[in-house]
This record gives structure tokens, C-alpha cells and sequence, in this order.
């Protein structure tokens, strides 16, 4: 491609988005908005998702012994968690571990537990509490160890994960299915701009196609012209969602310090370039929906 | 060079606008396609630089088969033919210069070629000092000089001319024809579509006439006479 032809291209875009100014930045506001919804539902979804693994990965099976399970009927079934792939880890809890961590939650009310060092007054039983790799695998792997009959009971917060599952599944839908249709719906807002901006110049367009200039000579300032549009609209969409997220992060950090938001800068920089190359590729694809039926000549 | 061979086309809608038309046009000459309304002369020219397609036949172009080429080798075949309209379609926010350089631009030509191609073009009709004029400050003359200018200036090997003098007093119409004499003088195929009988009349070349989408009458050195 000549020089010539590029200088062009871009002389071309840039008059058209001069001289149809207020569409412009009307289709650049669009865009920012847009994206900026886009963005902001994507964080939403990355700090639900955040959030989800928190509780997912907190939640653990414990496998409880009856007082009279024997040392070998207990490591038949530590033999049994070592077998299986799903357990991500497990640990041994005594009675006694088990009464020294209630006192420390019971913190100055630990008088309450005085005189049950004894292991014939210790109420708690042994047990086993295990660690599986995903959150579906929990309940399948309980059940394998119920009926024991070295097992008293197998606990995993029966209901609260299946809760939380189906919670975190409608949260990820919920948010790519709002992505999909803002990103449709900017694709559309961008054609509309660039079709005004084609039809003002669809006489020129006939006057190129005899001339025998070649669909890409056609189509590609209106290429740039969307493209441009598209990045100018998520640069201010990426600048707000960036600044806004990173300030509403450090308020919640000191007053919230409990919930574990995303604050990995090179994730959120990942996903601004995602936000920034989603411009360029709306307006890109918008510009190319309206330029395409009037290159019929 | 051209030769259109039993070319029938029939519209969508059952209109049938060429019935079994065949028709040379030896390289050099200089014709006339006359008819009414309707009788066939747009769509004829259209299938030339291919905007149509025709039902039957075939349409040859220095050797090529127009019909059956592929898309992307169109804008080749119209580099080859100079377009020149009734209504000048000219682009009203380019210059003089700027839009006869338009049409070596499409072409890919380099800035050199264009700044030796074009003021030659400008010359030849006699419009080289409103280079820098934009076409709205023009007469409707200087207007179609400045077109059959961007129609010449990639050295077509046909000039299509669609009512070239439709708009022009009968004066200017005159002046645009002598400038297209020169231009066929110098090797151009031409061929203009006229309702003008006395331009057709007094030319005294080759006259086509179409009526009912067929080739009624065709004539060296003919007349109008519809």
C-alpha cells in the first residue's frame, strides 16, 4: 500500500469525523458508556467470582469418630482419603485440638470448658477434616464416608453449598449475559453513526465504484472512522472505570477489610486492554455492517 | 474491442430491456446510441462496466469475458473505462486538481504520475488555471470539461457518455463535443448515449438505435432520423 493511499485513508476518516462532529462524539459517548456499564459488570462479575471462591474453598467435609473407633479403623480411613483425587487436603484433629481451638473461640468465656481436659470428660470426638478441590465435589464425597461404622457423622454445611453454587452460577450468568447484549447493543449504536456518516456520502461511494476503486479503498476510512470512535469511546470508559475502581477499592479496603476484593493491578490492566481492544473491535464491526450495502455498485 | 453477443437481459420484475442484442464496437471508433425512453441504451452500457448482468450472452472486453469475471477484477475493468454523466457527479468538496487526481488515487497511482497525469488532463480541456477551484463555483461546461478531464486522465481505453450535453446550452454542447472528437482522435473508443439530433446529425458517425430493447437501425456516418 502507497503512502499516499494511507495519508489517505486517514485524511479521509478524520474529515468525516470532523465534519459529522456531534454525531461523533454522540457515538463516543455511546461507546464510553457502553463499555463503561461493560466494565463495570465485568469487575462485578470478577469480585462475585472472587468472592464465591472465598466461600467455596472455606468449605470442608468433617468426618467425625465415634469414641470407641479404633487407631486402625481411623487410619482405614485416612488410607481411603489418601486415595482419592478429589481430597485437596485433610488433616488429623484430635479431641483435644478440637478443645483447645473451641477455647480460643470461646476467647474470655473459655472458663465455661474448664475440667474437660480429661480424655474420658472430653465430650468431642476425633476427626477428619478434609479439603476437596472443587465445591461440586463436596457432597459425592461425604456421602462415601457416611455409614461408616467407625464414622459418628460427616458434616459439610449440607445445603449452604449448594446455595452458594447455585448463587455463584446465576452471578457468572447473570453478568456474561448483560456483557453480550451491551456489547450487541453498542456494535448497533456504532453502525447507526457510521450509516448516517456512509449515506452522507453514499454519492461519493457510487462515484468511487466507477471510478474502479476496489471495496477496501471504499471501506476503509469508514474502517477507521469506527475503529477510532470505537477506541476513543472506551479510553474515557477504561480512564473512569480505572480510576473509579481502584479509589472504591482502597475505601473498602479500610472499612470493609473483610471482603476480599480483586485489587491485582495487572488483572485489572488485562482487563482495561480487554475493554480497549473490545472498542476498536465495535467500532470496526460497526462500521463494516453499514459500509457493506452500499458497496453494491 | 467490445462486443456484446445475444445479449438478453430481462429486469426482477419481467422487464425485458435488451432482447437478443448484438453489437460491435471496433477499437477507435466513435458511436452514437440513440433511442427512446426505455429502450434499452442505460442498461446496454451498464453491462459494459458490468453494474449488470445479462440474462443471455456475452459481453467482451478487449478479449475478456466481462460477464464472467470475477468481482474483485471489476475495478480494473472500469479503470479502463472513462465515465462521463449527464449530472457531472463530480465531488463537490474536492477541487479541480483534487478530484481528476481522485480517479489515479483509486488507481493506486504514485504522486509523481499524478502530478504529471493530472494538469495534462486539465489541459486538454482547457481547464489547467481553475485547478484550484471547487466544482460549485463552475459553469455546467467547465463542469463536464472537468469530468471528461477525470475520464481521460487514467488513458481509458472506451469513454462511456451518458447525455454528456443534457445539461449544457446547445453552445457548450458543441465545445464538450469537438473535446470529444480530439479525445477519440487520439485513440479512444467512444460511446455516447444523446437525445442532442442535431450534435448526432451533424457529427456524421456511426449511429445506434435501440428501440424495444433491440438494435433497430445502425449506421456509419448516420443521422438521428427517430
Amino acid at each position: 500500500m502507497r503512502l499516499r493511499t494511507i495519508c489517505y485513508y486517514f485524511r479521509e476518516a478524520l474529515q468525516s469525523i470532523l465534519r459529522n462532529s456531534w454525531l461523533s462524539i454522540t457515538s463516543i459517548g455511546v461507546v464510553a458508556v457502553s463499555l463503561f456499564i461493560l466494565g463495570c459488570s465485568l469487575l462485578v462479575v470478577l469480585n462475585a467470582g472472587n468472592v464465591a471462591d472465598n466461600l467455596e474453598s472455606s468449605v470442608e467435609i468433617s468426618i467425625f469418630f465415634k469414641d470407641q473407633a479404633t487407631p486402625a479403623q481411623i487410619k482405614e480411613v485416612e488410607d481411603k482419603l489418601t486415595g482419592l483425587s478429589e481430597v485437596a487436603q485433610y488433616e488429623f484433629v484430635t479431641k483435644q485440638k478440637a478443645l483447645e481451638e473451641m477455647k480460643k473461640n470461646f476467647g474470655e468465656q473459655k472458663g465455661i470448658l474448664d475440667g474437660l481436659e480429661e480424655e474420658e470428660k472430653n465430650p468431642l470426638p476425633d476427626a477428619f477434616r478434609v479439603k476437596t478441590h472443587m465445591v461440586e465435589q463436596v457432597a459425592p464425597l461425604a456421602k462415601q464416608f457416611e455409614g461408616l461404622i467407625q464414622v459418628d457423622e460427616v458434616r459439610y454445611g449440607q445445603g449452604v453449598v449448594e446455595q452458594l453454587m447455585a448463587l455463584s452460577h446465576w452471578v457468572r450468568t447473570a453478568g456474561l449475559v448483560t456483557m453480550v447484549l451491551l456489547g450487541v447493543a453498542a456494535v448497533f449504536l456504532i453502525a447507526t453513526t457510521i450509516r448516517l456518516s456512509v449515506f452522507s456520502r453514499r454519492r461519493e461511494i457510487e462515484i468511487m465504484k466507477f471510478l474502479g476503486a476496489t471495496n477496501w479503498f471504499v471501506r476503509f476510512p469508514f474502517l477507521l472512522e469506527g475503529m477510532f470512535l470505537g477506541l476513543a469511546g472506551s479510553l474515557l470508559a477504561v480512564a473512569a472505570i480505572y480510576y473509579g475502581y481502584f479509589s472504591i477499592i482502597s475505601s473498602i479496603q479500610v472499612s470493609l477489610p473483610f471482603v476480599p476484593m480483586v485489587s491485582n493491578r495487572n488483572l485489572i490492566i488485562l482487563l482495561m486492554e480487554g475493554l480497549l481492544l473490545a472498542g476498536l473491535v465495535i467500532g470496526a464491526a460497526g462500521s463494516m455492517i453499514s459500509v457493506r450495502r452500499f458497496l453494491k455498485v | 474491442m467490445i462486443q456484446l453477443y445475444d445479449i438478453t437481459k430481462v429486469y426482477p420484475n419481467e422487464i425485458k430491456a435488451l432482447d437478443n442484442v448484438t453489437i460491435r464496437f471496433p477499437k477507435g471508433s466513435f458511436n452514437f446510441l440513440v433511442g427512446p425512453s426505455g429502450a434499452g441504451k442505460s442498461t446496454l452500457i451498464k453491462l459494459i462496466y458490468r453494474e449488470e448482468f445479462p440474462t443471455r450472452g456475452r459481453v467482451i472486453f478487449n478479449g475478456r469475458n466481462v460477464t464472467r469475471m470475477r468481482r474483485r477484477e471489476v475495478p480494473f475493468l472500469r479503470r479502463k473505462i472513462g465515465m462521463v454523466f449527464q449530472d457531472f457527479r463530480l465531488l463537490p468538496q474536492k477541487t479541480v486538481y483534487e478530484n481528476v487526481a481522485f480517479a489515479l488515487e483509486i488507481a493506486g497511482a504514485s504522486s509523481r504520475v499524478i502530478k504529471k497525469a493530472v494538469p495534462a488532463a486539465l489541459e486538454v480541456v482547457g481547464l489547467k488555471q481553475k485547478a484550484g477551484v471547487f466544482p460549485g463555483h463552475l459553469s455546467g461546461g467547465e463542469q463536464q470539461r472537468v469530468s471528461v478531464s477525470r475520464a481521460i486522465v487514467n488513458n481509458p481505453d472506451l469513454i462511456i457518455a451518458d447525455e454528456p450535453t443534457g445539461n449544457l446550452d446547445p453552445e457548450t454542447a458543441w465545445e464538450l463535443m469537438r473535446l470529444f472528437l480530439d479525445i477519440n482522435q487520439s485513440g479512444t473508443t467512444i460511446l455516447m448515449v444523446t437525445h442532442a439530433r442535431d450534435i448526432v446529425n451533424e457529427m456524421k458517425q456511426r449511429v445506434i438505435e435501440l428501440a424495444g430493447g433491440q438494435v433497430v437501425r445502425d449506421e456509419e456516418k448516420g443521422t438521428y432520423s427517430l
